[in-house]
């Protein structure tokens, strides 16, 4: 596709993308919203740069692989198992703390929100995989 | 227990270094040590069952039936120990028989993925997150089938998924009926509620469900066709991993769903299992014998063998049982083994058509008596492990008086041989033909042979070990047939 008004469009909407699935992330766990759907919207972005230019662009511009936001969001998801063991009783059982904020009553994160960021970053990888698999024409012989 | 997490947390910690950390060293080294690793812990695992008794996790540290519980009984470890020395086995075969167009390192993440998927379903104590683990291990499964390349390949990879994905559909259908009628997933407590209810009969609908789909992953009588379609074409270590561990999954979740809690209407279930079962046995057996190409022999041969399993049990004694759990670990031993030698075999003359080859025995005495072992042990011959599977199910049939059905075993082990013959006449003993024009004849390294002589070995011990390896299969069967204890464990008789 060779929109100009598609490329240029492109450069503020991923942006704006960008900060939306950041919010749509932060909402999540006891609101709509979370790591899987916000980390759709940041793969989007990446793909909307894909979309309006060509994917072989985006794959050479791209400084980190599709592999590297994977492994890093399913490294995050491993590590956020682990505190339930030491801290309380069993893998994977939440633990939370309040980071007070002034004039709120403060932020609580805990190890759910970990998860939750590790499977953003997962999700990430996984859709532009998607599209660079989808893109290119892959012989079968 | 924590430690009941680990057979689930060790492949995936291999897998994520796998994705991080791409060099083709490394995942030489993670696929073999790593694959190691679990079955260590499997084995520790099972030692710990022997002290300690059934082992449980509440996963998030919510109380059953809430949340989702780990358990781990004989039946559960047993399969473990199995199931990883196959992946170390399988993990040492691939590193000489992979094929160049499949890198290593996405071959091992596959690998650990579907370790991981099956490790789940083994230990899981809900019927969702069987489901889930069943999902894992089919994506795996499908991208390892498809990782070639090749156009037939993705033929095959497409008829797998269409039917294994039909027979998902249908078990997320019953898993439904399920929670619907009952309120809980969690299987000790789906157990309570089914054994003491007068109207349980009404959980056929669901039940049926969960046998088309359960029968689908295990490939029983009429619901088999996507093995025979998928399974000669990838790469022969992906084969082989799969012929070892993926039907025999089925086959576990066929135990444990139609001993805990599908046990009400028992004349139905066992008619039908019986049934099936028997069918199952003899279109594999007799399939088997009309082909000659080996990977399509042994195919069929699994097939033919997943309805010992099912006849076990239908017949529904604690032998029976225990012959059905012995002959699964017994056939995931053999068949990985038959499958390890005809890929060496085909790498010595380059082709599984065994029109085309012969003299493997003059030439390799070392592979003949290395395929010997597990085909033997297949066949049923004393004192491999086979034997005293086939025994122990033949034994159960008569006391228990379902005649037909050990009649129909008693003669499939006539295929079964028939079929084991064929090959070592056809490979090993026949003249090499003159008429092939690609007479290749690689030479084999020492390293090459390690995976089937760890098989072979292995089968012979069970064979030697038979009344530890019995003991184990007994207790088993008694923790499947009574399974109060299952209950107790994972509800800690915190129930009303």
């Amino acid at each position: 596709m060779n929109s100009i008004i598609l490329q240029i469009a492109s450069k503020y909407v991923r942006w704006l993308l960008v900060i939306f699935s950041v919010i749509i992330l932060l909402r999540g766990h006891n609101a709509p919203g979370g790591g899987f759907i916000g980390g759709l919207l940041a793969g989007l972005s990446l793909a909307y740069k894909g979309f309006a230019f060509t994917p072989e662009l985006l794959k050479t511009e791209m400084k980190v692989k599709p592999e590297s936001f994977m492994g890093l969001g399913l490294m995050l998801i491993f590590i956020s198992v682990w505190p339930g063991v030491f801290i309380k009783s069993a893998f994977m059982e939440g633990i939370w703390f309040t980071i007070p904020f002034p004039f709120t009553e403060g932020y609580k994160f805990g190890t759910p929100f970990l998860f939750d960021i590790g499977v953003f970053f997962t999700v990430i990888g996984v859709t532009v995989l998607f599209l660079f698999s989808l893109s290119n024409n892959k012989s079968w012989k | 227990m924590n430690i009941v997490a680990l057979p689930l947390l060790i492949p995936f910690a291999l897998a994520i270094s796998l994705l991080l950390f791409r060099s083709p060293t490394i995942g030489r080294w993670v696929g073999p040590l790593g694959s190691f690793a679990i079955f260590i812990v499997s084995l520790y695992l099972f030692s710990n069952l022997q002290t300690n008794g059934i082992l449980t996790l509440n996963m998030g540290g919510w109380d059953a039936p809430f949340g989702i519980v780990l358990v781990i009984d004989y039946l559960s470890a047993l399969m473990l120990v199995v199931s990883s020395l196959i992946l170390v086995v399988v993990s040492l075969f691939a590193l000489r028989f992979l094929t160049d167009d499949i890198p290593l390192n996405r071959f091992y993440f596959f690998f650990f993925t579907l370790a991981m998927g099956m490790n789940g379903a083994f230990i899981t104590g809900d019927v969702f997150n069987l489901y889930v683990w069943f999902e894992v291990m089919l994506i795996s499964s499908f991208v390892l089938i498809t990782m070639g390349k090749k156009k037939e390949q993705l033929e095959g990879g497409i008829k797998y998924l269409a039917l294994n994905l039909i027979g998902s559909f249908l078990f997320l259908a019953g898993l439904g009926l399920l929670y619907g009628k009952t309120g809980t997933l969690n299987m000790a407590h789906l157990a309570e509620i089914l054994r003491n209810d007068n109207q349980a009969v009404l959980m056929n609908t669901s039940g049926i469900l969960f046998f088309v789909a359960f029968g689908i992953k295990a490939a029983i009588f009429p619901l088999y066709f996507w093995l025979p379609a998928s399974y000669h074409t990838p790469n022969i270590t992906i084969t082989t991993l799969f012929a070892g561990l993926l039907t025999k999954v089925g086959v576990y979740t066929f135990i444990r769903f139609f001993t805990l809690f599908f046990v009400q209407d028992q004349p139905f279930w066992h008619n039908l299992l019986l049934i099936t079962a028997g069918f199952t046995m003899v279109i594999g057996g007799m399939a088997a014998a009309s082909y000659y190409e080996t990977r399509r022999i042994l195919s069929y041969h699994i097939i033919s063998q997943i309805g010992y399993m099912i006849m076990g049990l239908g017949i529904f004694t604690p032998l029976a049982i225990a012959g059905a759990v012995f002959f699964t670990l017994h056939n995931m031993i053999a068949k990985t083994g038959a499958f390890v030698a005809s890929g060496m075999i085909a790498k010595i003359k380059g082709t599984y058509q065994l029109k085309e080859i012969g003299g493997l025995y003059k030439d390799n005495p070392l592979l003949a008596v290395l395929f010997i072992i597990p085909a033997f042990a297949l066949a049923g011959i004393p004192p491999l492990s086979g034997f005293f599977a086939k025994f122990m199910l033949i034994k159960a049939g008569f006391e228990n008086g379902n005649y037909i059905i050990t009649a129909v075993a008693l003669l499939t082990g006539i295929l079964t041989l028939y079929s084991m013959i064929k090959i070592w006449n056809e490979a090993f003993l026949k003249k090499q033909p003159d008429n092939q024009a690609g007479k290749v004849d690689v030479k084999l390294a020492w390293p090459d042979y390690l995976p089937l002589t760890i098989l072979a070995t292995a089968s012979v011990l069970m064979g030697i070990f038979a009344a530890s390896v019995f003991s184990y299969t007994m207790e088993a069967a008694n923790q499947l047939i009574e399974p109060s204890h299952y209950i107790n464990s994972v509800l800690k008789n915190k129930m009303p």
